[in-house]
């Protein structure tokens, strides 16, 4: 597990593939919006959390289809999935290691983003915190859907058709968890909730992820 | 003909016999319902005292609203038969369904709008009722994208069995995560058992009548669209057979 873990990270960073790549995505969407919507920081402030939020959703979703592709046209899934590790290991790696190179460094680079945006002081905290407990869960629920679409020529589209519905929970409780944060309200219950929809996917999805797998490598 | 057990109608050819007996019935009663609970509903029932004549949009969406919800219901019970038994029919019934499905909460959010625009002086509103319908909608399209994107049958139907799972627990999921993101707009259920809740006689009976013919409808059109997609399967495998031989 560890092996295949680090083989993952190590072909994520020298490819040039999720690491720069989501980051610059994330930064070039924080960049357009106060093109889109104007300079007054006031008005950016108000926005920002919802805005990083949805910057670090679309970034992960760009990464996804990197997730199984390679492995599927070179062969390696065939020869992962007669491995003694059960497909559920594999897929729950896998979306390890989607995290820890996609998830991970947005995280990361979301309070320095927040500062462009003019994300209010008392903001950053759950705004970070509320990253740190939703990012995974956008990273295996990413892993089912890119599961779902391995087999296909061109996929990429699909996926986040597929994908982007099931991100709708995670979105509304992390970017509310990071506005009530902001205004000073309790944000106790979105964080409880978010960190259930992630605790949730973790523990469950990998298994309809490895079925959809057998059933793509059948 | 005595009927042993349900599974008989997963044989394709049953099936097919069976439903050449049912459909013409079926239909004939849909078309029925659904003209008499209109008719019924539009032109003999009063204007409603507050909402005047927008009230008989009720008819319509109420009716589409409760399929649009039924249907994935009945996806979700053939995908699990489906991935329990294997039954091909149960599988076909599903991607049947689908587009109905999908037509049914366009219907339900197409009606509320127009409702909505003189009622509530909006056409959209981010309610939760709304927004979950619309969310319900984007889960339909790529459960449709997905079955016509997968060549091989077989791993189509396995593929969007498992999705309509994981799909449905996000959907109650996102109905809930709605509820508390956004306060409601949407007046409560037009129909429940609590008497004191739904709406009144005048507009209750038509509005049973009208349900009734979705639902008929809705069972012919499942039942036609399988029965085609299960043709169209066997003619796929004569023409490779002739093709071979």
């Amino acid at each position: 597990m560890r092996a295949l873990l680090l083989r993952d990270m190590r072909l994520a960073m020298r490819a040039g593939g999720g690491f720069g790549l989501g980051l610059s995505f994330f930064l070039i969407v924080v960049v357009l919006v106060p093109f889109g919507v104007g300079p007054q920081s006031a008005l950016l402030g108000k926005i920002a959390p919802g805005i990083l939020w949805l910057g670090a959703l679309l970034a992960c979703l760009l990464s996804l289809d990197r997730i199984f592709a390679l492995d599927w046209e070179d062969g390696s899934l065939d020869l992962l999935a007669t491995a003694p590790l059960p497909m559920e290991a594999i897929v729950s790696v896998k979306a390890l290691a989607h995290w820890l190179t996609t998830g991970l460094p947005l995280v990361l680079a979301a309070p320095l983003f927040g500062l462009l945006l003019s994300l209010p002081e008392a903001g950053y905290k759950p705004l970070i915190l509320s990253l740190i407990l939703g990012t995974p869960a956008l990273s295996v629920i990413g892993t089912f859907g890119a599961a779902l679409t391995v087999s296909l020529k061109r996929g990429g589209l699909l996926l986040s058709l597929l994908v982007l519905p099931l991100y709708v929970p995670t979105l509304i409780f992390g970017a509310e968890m990071a506005r009530r944060g902001i205004a000073g309200v309790d944000s106790t219950t979105p964080m409880l909730m978010l960190a259930g929809i992630t605790c949730g996917t973790i523990a469950l999805l990998p298994f309809a992820s490895a079925q959809v797998l057998r059933a793509n490598l059948r | 003909m005595s009927l042993n057990s349900l599974w008989e109608y997963a044989n394709p050819r049953k099936f097919i016999e069976t439903t050449d007996k049912v459909l013409p019935w079926v239909s004939v009663l849909a078309v029925l319902a659904l003209v008499g609970g209109l008719v019924w509903g539009f032109f003999f029932t009063p204007a409603d005292y507050r909402q005047g004549a927008t009230v008989k949009i009720i008819y319509i969406h109420v009716p589409s609203a409760l399929m649009a919800i039924n249907i994935w219901l009945m996806m979700l019970v053939t995908s699990l038969v489906w991935i329990i038994r294997r039954h091909h029919v149960s599988a076909l019934a599903a991607r049947a369904a689908a587009p109905v499905g999908m037509v049914m909460t366009l219907i339900a959010l197409i009606t509320g709008a127009i409702w909505g625009q003189p009622m509530w002086g909006t056409w959209w509103a981010w309610d939760p009722r709304l927004t979950s319908f619309l969310i319900l909608f984007l889960f339909y399209i790529g459960y449709i994208a997905l079955w016509s994107a997968i060549e091989d049958d077989d791993t189509a139907a396995d593929l969007t069995s498992i999705l309509c799972l994981v799909g449905s627990v996000f959907a109650l999921l996102s109905r809930y995560a709605v509820n508390f993101w956004s306060q409601g707009l949407h007046q409560g259920a037009s129909l429940s058992m609590d008497k004191e809740e739904h709406v009144a006689d005048v507009f209750y009976y038509p509005l049973l009548l009208s349900i009734a013919g979705f639902v008929l409808l809705f069972i012919s059109l499942v039942l036609l669209r399988t029965r085609t997609e299960i043709r169209a399967r066997r003619m796929r495998v004569l023409l490779a057979r002739t093709r071979m031989g």
